[in-house]
C-alpha cells in the first residue's frame, strides 16, 4: 500500500469503523426488538407452545431437520410442516403428528431413519402446538413453496 | 523457541489434531448415511453423528486458537507466559470436559443427557452447534476466562504489538459473544436472532481478528518482512471485516422473523464481506514475494498462502454466491449452505490452525528451520490432498444444491418434488462427495505421518551458510 497511507490511518479506520458499525448494529437490534412483536405473534406463545419448543430441543430434532431453513439438511424443513400436512386444521395436523411419531422408525431398508423418541401423547400435542405457532411467524414468505 | 513457556502450546496442538481426526471420521459416517439412510441406525443416528462432527470441529479449533496464542503471545510480548501452570491445568480441564461431552452424545440418548445435566434449570441445549449441556457451556466459559486472563496478564507485562492487541481483542470477543448461547427464550424468533450473535459474530467477526493475527505472525516469521508493513495490512483487513461483517449479519435475518429492511442491509453489507478475505490473499502473496530471507520451513509458508486462498474461496466466493436475498430465498438451508460451510470453515479456520502448527511444532521439537525435507514432502502431499479434495467436496455439494433448488424450490406447489424424493435424485453427487471425503482422509493420514518422517534437519547456522543471495536468518523468533 502507498506510503501516504500509514499505519496510524489504518488503525483509525479499524477502531472508528469497528465501533461505529457495532453501535449501528446495536441500534438496529433495538429497532428490530420493537418491531418483532408485530411479526412473531408472541401473544400466541401458550405454555403448550413453550413446552413444545423444549421438547424440540431436548430431542435434538434440529440435528436432522431444518427449522426456518436453519439446522441440518438431512430431513425435511419443519417450519411449514403444518402447511404441508395440516390442511388448514390444527386438529388434523395434531392427529397426523401423533400417528407419525408413533410410527417411527419406519424401518424401510436403505431409507433415512427417524428414531423413536417415546414421547407421551401430551408431549406430542405440545410439539404440534409449537410447530403450528412457528408456521405462522411472518418470515417474508419463505419457503418458496410448500415442499420447503 | 525464544521462551520456555511457549512449549505449553504443544499438548494443545496435538490434542487439536486428534480431535480433527475424529471429526473427519464422523463426517465420513454421515457421508455414507446420506446415501444409505439406515447405515448404523439405531446405534448412531444421523443427528448424533452430526453433533459429534460439528462440536469436535469447534472444540479442536478452540484448542488450536489457544495453542496458537500460548505460542505466539510470549514471543510477541518478549516475555515468558504469565502462568504456564494455569495453561497446563486448563488444558486438562478443557480436554476432560470435551471428551466427557462427546461420550455423553454417543452413549446416552440426547433427551436423557439433557435430563442428567439438568437442562431444564437453564435450557440451552438442542440448538445447532450449541448442543453442549449447559454445564459444559459453563466449563467453556471458565476455561476461556482463565485462558484470556493468562494471555492478558502476559500482554500487560510485555511488549504490546499490534498482533497481540488484535489477537486479544478477538479472543475477548469470542468469549463475550459466546455468552449469548445462554440466552434461550421461549420465543423462537428471539432465540434465533441472538443465536447468530454467537455463530455469525464469531466466524464473520471476532474470529477474523484471530485469523488475521495468526496469519500476520506467521508471515512475519517466515518472510522477515518489516513489521510496520504487515501491521498496516492487518489493520485494514480487520477493519474491513468488522465494517462489512457486523451489519452483514443481516444475511441471516431474511427468513426468520425480523423486518424487511434486513433484506437490504444484509444483502449490501454481506456482499462486502469478501473484501477482507480478498485482501488476505493479496497480503499473503505480497509478503511472501517481498520476503527478506528464505526460511527452510517452506511448507509453513505454503499453508499460510493456502489458508488465505481457500478462505477467500470458501467465505468470499461461496459466501457471496448465496448471500443476496433474492438468491438466498431459494438456496437457504440447502446443500449450497453445506458446501459453503465446509469450504469456509476448512479454508479459514482449520487451515490457519494447521498453518501455525506447521510453523511452530517443528520449533518446539527442536527444529528451528522446520522439519527435514523428506517430512515436508509428505506434509506437502497432505496439504494438496486435503485442499483439493475439500474443493471436490464443495463442488459436489454445490451441484447437488443447485439441482435440489431446481427440483424442490423453483417449481410451484403442485410440481415441486418433495424433500425426500429430491434427496434420492441427489445420491450420485453424494457418492462423489464421499469419494472426495475419502481422499481428504488419506491426506489427513499423510499429514499425520509427516510428523514421524525422519531425516536431516537444517540448523540455524547451516541455514546461514546455505542462504545465498538473500541474507539467511534463524527460525524467525528474533524478528
Ligand atoms: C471427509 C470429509 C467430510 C465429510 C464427508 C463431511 C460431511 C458432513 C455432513 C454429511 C454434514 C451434515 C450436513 C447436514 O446437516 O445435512 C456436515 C456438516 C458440517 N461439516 Fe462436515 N464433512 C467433512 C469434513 C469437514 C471438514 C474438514 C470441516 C471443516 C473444517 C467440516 C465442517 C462442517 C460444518 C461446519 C458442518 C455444518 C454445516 C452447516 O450447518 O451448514 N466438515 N459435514
Ligand atoms: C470464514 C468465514 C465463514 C464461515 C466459517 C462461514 C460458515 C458458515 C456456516 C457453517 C453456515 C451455515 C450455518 C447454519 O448451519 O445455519 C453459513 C451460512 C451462511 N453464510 Fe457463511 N461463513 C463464513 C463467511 C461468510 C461470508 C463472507 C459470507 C458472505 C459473503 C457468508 C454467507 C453466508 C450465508 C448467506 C449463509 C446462510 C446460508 C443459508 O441461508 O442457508 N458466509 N456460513
Ligand atoms: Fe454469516
Amino acid at each position: 500500500m502507498a506510503d501516504s497511507f500509514n499505519k496510524g490511518m489504518a488503525r483509525n479506520i479499524y477502531y472508528g469503523g469497528g465501533v461505529f458499525f457495532f453501535l449501528l448494529l446495536v441500534g438496529l437490534t433495538f429497532d428490530t426488538m420493537l418491531e418483532l412483536p408485530k411479526r412473531d405473534h408472541r401473544e400466541n406463545i401458550t405454555p403448550a407452545v413453550a413446552n413444545g419448543k423444549a421438547i424440540w430441543e431436548d430431542n435434538n430434532c434440529i440435528g436432522c431437520h431444518s427449522l426456518m431453513g436453519e439446522g441440518a439438511y438431512f430431513a425435511p424443513e419443519l417450519a411449514n410442516v403444518y402447511d404441508r400436512y395440516g390442511q388448514g386444521s390444527e386438529e388434523t395436523f395434531t392427529q397426523f403428528l401423533q400417528a407419525w411419531m408413533a410410527m417411527q422408525p419406519l424401518k424401510t431398508e436403505g431409507r433415512r431413519q427417524m428414531p423413536q423418541f417415546h414421547l407421551t401423547e401430551s408431549e406430542v400435542n405440545d410439539l404440534a402446538a409449537f410447530l403450528i405457532w412457528t408456521s405462522r411467524i411472518n418470515d417474508n414468505d419463505w419457503p418458496p413453496n410448500k415442499q420447503g | 523457541m525464544k521462551f520456555q513457556s511457549q512449549a505449553v502450546a504443544k499438548p494443545y496442538f496435538i490434542f487439536a489434531l486428534a480431535l480433527f481426526a475424529g471429526q473427519i471420521l464422523f463426517g465420513l459416517i454421515m457421508g455414507l448415511q446420506y446415501i444409505i439412510g439406515d447405515f448404523m441406525f439405531p446405534y448412531l443416528p444421523f443427528n448424533v453423528a452430526r453433533m459429534v462432527h460439528t462440536n469436535l470441529l469447534i472444540v479442536w479449533l478452540l484448542f488450536g486458537f489457544m495453542g496458537a496464542s500460548y505460542y505466539l503471545v510470549p514471543e510477541e510480548c518478549d516475555t515468558e507466559l504469565h502462568s504456564p501452570w494455569l495453561a497446563r491445568v486448563l488444558f486438562w480441564v478443557f480436554a476432560a470436559a470435551g471428551v466427557a461431552t462427546i461420550l455423553g452424545y454417543l452413549l446416552v440418548p440426547y433427551a436423557e443427557l439433557a435430563e442428567i445435566t439438568y437442562n431444564h434449570l437453564l435450557p440451552t441445549m438442542g440448538r445447532e452447534f450449541l448442543e453442549q449441556p449447559t454445564i459444559t457451556k459453563m466449563g467453556i466459559v471458565v476455561v476461556c476466562l482463565g485462558f484470556i486472563f493468562n494471555i492478558g496478564m502476559t500482554i500487560l507485562k510485555g511488549r504490546k504489538t499490534v498482533i497481540n492487541m488484535v489477537l486479544i481483542t478477538g479472543l475477548i470477543g469470542l468469549a463475550v459473544f459466546f455468552l449469548f448461547s445462554f440466552y434461550n427464550p421461549d420465543n423462537l424468533v428471539l432465540d434465533k436472532f441472538f443465536w447468530w450473535w454467537v455463530v455469525h459474530l464469531w466466524v464473520e467477526g471476532v474470529w477474523e481478528l484471530i485469523l488475521g493475527a495468526i496469519l500476520a505472525f506467521t508471515l512475519i516469521k517466515v518472510t522477515g518482512v518489516d513489521r510496520e508493513v504487515i501491521e498496516k495490512w492487518l489493520y485494514v483487513i480487520i477493519a474491513m471485516a468488522l465494517i462489512s461483517g457486523l451489519i452483514g449479519m443481516g444475511h441471516h435475518y431474511f427468513w426468520i422473523g425480523p423486518g424487511e429492511y434486513w433484506l437490504w442491509l444484509g444483502s449490501i453489507f454481506s456482499a462486502l464481506e469478501p473484501i477482507p478475505f480478498f485482501m488476505m490473499v493479496l497480503f499473503a502473496f505480497r509478503m511472501v514475494s517481498q520476503r527478506r530471507y528464505e526460511h527452510n520451513n517452506r511448507i509453513a509458508t505454503t499453508w499460510a498462502l493456502g489458508c488465505a486462498t481457500m478462505a477467500f474461496l470458501g467465505a468470499g466466493v461461496w459466501g457471496f454466491i448465496h448471500t443476496l436475498a433474492p438468491v438466498n430465498y431459494f438456496t437457504h438451508g440447502s446443500q449450497i449452505t453445506a458446501a459453503h460451510g465446509h469450504l469456509a470453515f476448512f479454508g479459514a479456520y482449520a487451515m490457519i490452525v494447521l498453518t501455525i502448527i506447521s510453523y511452530a511444532m517443528p520449533i518446539m521439537r527442536g527444529r528451528p528451520q522446520g522439519n527435514p525435507a523428506s517430512a515436508q514432502t509428505v506434509e506437502r502431499f497432505g496439504f494438496w490432498a486435503m485442499c483439493l479434495s475439500m474443493l471436490g467436496i464443495t463442488l459436489a455439494l454445490t451441484v447437488a444444491g443447485a439441482y435440489q433448488v431446481a427440483l424442490q424450490r423453483l417449481p410451484e406447489d403442485s410440481l415441486a418434488l418433495s424433500f425426500m424424493m429430491t434427496q434420492e435424485k441427489l445420491i450420485p453427487f453424494y457418492w462423489v462427495r464421499l469419494g472426495f471425503g475419502l481422499i481428504f482422509f488419506a491426506g489427513l493420514v499423510a499429514y499425520f505421518a509427516s510428523f514421524f518422517v525422519g531425516g536431516k534437519t537444517v540448523s540455524d547456522e547451516e541455514s546461514l551458510v546455505e542462504g545465498e543471495a538473500r541474507p539467511a536468518v534463524c527460525c524467525g523468533s528474533c524478528s
